[in-house]
């Protein structure tokens, strides 16, 4: 079964259009486009072991390191760049963001919202919170920019991107509409460069 | 999965070709050998044939031994064999000896037959394009029409690169390992001192010392280790050899002292036994030539326009000779013209020669890549 955020980035993604996917995995959301969207995709990834993965799923897989940038790649080379449940774990958030933006005519950002109100509430209970989105402990977790919808938007605005789409999925994976900061435990962005 | 084996004993094949082939160079050949083996089953519709190509001083011989020597393994025996990650139980893969070579394909040590006599310095210079064509020669007389995927290492992985642009349509996929899509002015610059070693040996005769009977080989073995040293990285070096003394004290004088002088005599005194000078010479100039980018002026991705093939690309985080850099250019001029490729940067501690070696991560991507060509031949 396919994520449900991945199943929302399917339906963005143009049939046909060439893909790049940061941080991709093991490669499922690519397999995934192939199959139902016949894009021609490249994943980015550094785990070993992701990569084999990857292969195995059937994805091109690029092993690379992202916080080094996308320095490699010309501007506008890719119709969509996704970061699917990276961002959060990025270094360099604001590079690479700048970068997506730069190889791809459009970006798409996944991310879980830190204003979703369990995790308010576990900070106010006195502990980093704890989610299916977030299972670390706050001494080994990789995330380490985590952000709510309204930290990232405000990102968009001093990148210059705009953004196209949003979509916001609470707990039970349908999208929420109201009061999204609090509700909404997952974010999905479509954004562009302004102008 | 069945736990890897060797292929077992071998026995290699020489096919001759006498139609001419033209060289690059403006010489033809009026007929050739090539020795070849073989390992594991042609399927049925001859689609799971995988050609693997040899680098500087490969051979034909890949993987297993010969009859009545267990010391004869072949130099790619980790990679193939049942249950490795080129795995004959689904593969029928060809090894084959350059055009050129030392080891029973028609070469500078072989007779020319117009004088009796051995080429020697009347053999032809050969480049990788040239050797292509020569394996394509080998494939018609395998009756395969189509490589589920050529493959090789450093120079190999050159013509595996090759192919996808001089027979777009005769293969599904590109194996290139610790490849570069050319040669540096470093990388020609030492292949230069190599060839000054050979050609400079008094027992050289221009080439031409098979009938006086010596060979160069001062001068062969000094290519030999210069060629260890570009091979391996510091680290590896320093790991293996360290500042190791074979005795307890410097002793002041010539003689081996070192750990790695005595690692860099040996390998350059087995490798006179077993190599020949010209060929060395040959290999190392089809190496200097390599340039596909040179056809489509310097751009490799126009050159790459022509390839039909999918890629997997790898390169060794500690090789220096053809550095990750060099395989991201390649990559790059792939994506360029939106061809499937996957690329990996193995870590490894090794250098160059680590694509010879076993490393974990290594083979699980060629397992792992090769799994889903041999589904898809359905071998």
């Amino acid at each position: 079964m396919i994520r449900p955020d991945l199943a929302v980035i399917a339906g963005w993604i143009k049939p046909g259009a060439k893909v790049l996917d940061l941080g991709c995995g093991d490669g499922l959301l690519l397999s995934h486009l192939q199959q139902a969207k016949q894009i021609s995709g490249y994943g980015i990834e550094i785990d070993p072991q992701s990569v084999v993965a990857s292969i195995r799923n059937g994805v091109n897989v690029l092993q690379m390191n992202l916080e080094t940038g996308l320095s490699g790649f010309d501007d506008r080379s890719f119709d969509t760049v996704i970061l699917s449940q990276t961002l959060q774990a990025t270094k360099h958030t604001e590079t690479i963001l700048r970068d997506m933006l730069r190889v791809g005519r459009e970006g798409i950002v996944t991310f879980p919202n830190f204003g979703y109100w369990r995790n308010r509430l576990q900070v106010m209970l006195g502990r980093m919170p704890k989610s299916d989105a977030m299972p670390y402990e706050w001494f080994n977790t990789p995330n380490v920019h985590l952000c709510t919808l309204e930290d990232f938007e405000a990102l968009c605005g001093l990148i210059g991107a705009r953004v196209a789409e949003r979509l916001v999925i609470g707990p039970q994976g349908g999208s929420v509409s109201l009061y999204p900061n609090l509700t909404g435990s997952l974010a999905i962005y479509r954004i562009q460069p302004r102008g | 999965m069945n736990a890897p084996r060797s292929v077992g004993d071998v026995t290699p094949s020489t096919a001759r070709f006498d139609q001419p082939l033209r060289l690059a160079s403006g010489v033809t050949l009026q007929q050739f050998d090539l020795v070849y083996e073989t390992y594991g089953q042609l399927n049925a519709d001859r689609s799971n044939a995988i050609l693997m190509c040899h680098a500087l001083s490969g051979t034909h011989h890949v993987a297993g031994t010969y009859a009545g020597d267990p010391r004869s393994t072949g130099w790619w025996d980790n990679m193939v064999g049942p249950g490795k990650p080129v795995d004959t139980d689904r593969f029928f893969v060809v090894g084959v000896n350059n055009l050129g070579g030392c080891n029973g394909s028609t070469g500078p040590s072989s007779i020319d037959p117009a004088t009796g006599h051995p080429y020697g310095s009347k053999f032809p210079f050969v480049t990788v394009e040239d050797w292509v064509h020569a394996q394509a020669r080998l494939a018609d007389h395998l009756q395969i029409s189509r490589f589920a995927a050529v493959m090789g290492g450093s120079l190999g992985a050159m013509q595996a690169l090759q192919w996808s642009l001089t027979y777009p349509d005769r293969l599904g996929h590109a194996v290139v390992i610790a490849a570069a899509p050319s040669l540096s002015a470093q990388n020609i610059g030492f292949n230069e001192v190599a060839r000054q070693a050979i050609t400079t040996d008094p027992a050289f005769h221009g080439g031409d010392y098979y009938t006086q009977g010596v060979i160069p080989e001062r001068g062969l073995r000094l290519a030999r280790m210069l060629g260890h040293i570009t091979y391996l990285s510091d680290d590896a070096m320093m790991e293996k050899f360290g500042r190791d003394l074979l005795a307890d004290q410097p002793r002041f004088s010539l003689d081996v002292e070192f750990e790695i002088e005595s690692y860099l005599r040996h390998q350059g005194d087995k490798f006179t036994t077993r190599f020949d000078a010209n060929t060395y010479l040959i290999m190392t100039k089809a190496l200097d030539y390599f340039d596909p980018a040179s056809q489509a002026g310097g751009n490799l991705s126009a050159a790459l326009a022509e390839a039909r093939a999918r890629f997997l690309v790898l390169s060794f985080t500690t090789d220096w000779r053809f550095s990750p850099a060099r395989s991201r250019e390649i990559v790059k001029a792939l994506l360029d013209n939106s061809l499937a490729v996957s690329y990996a940067e193995i870590e490894s501690t090794q250098g160059h020669d680590a694509f010879l070696m076993e490393n974990e991560d290594y083979f699980a991507v060629v397992r792992a890549y090769l799994g889903r060509v041999a589904d898809e031949v359905g071998a």
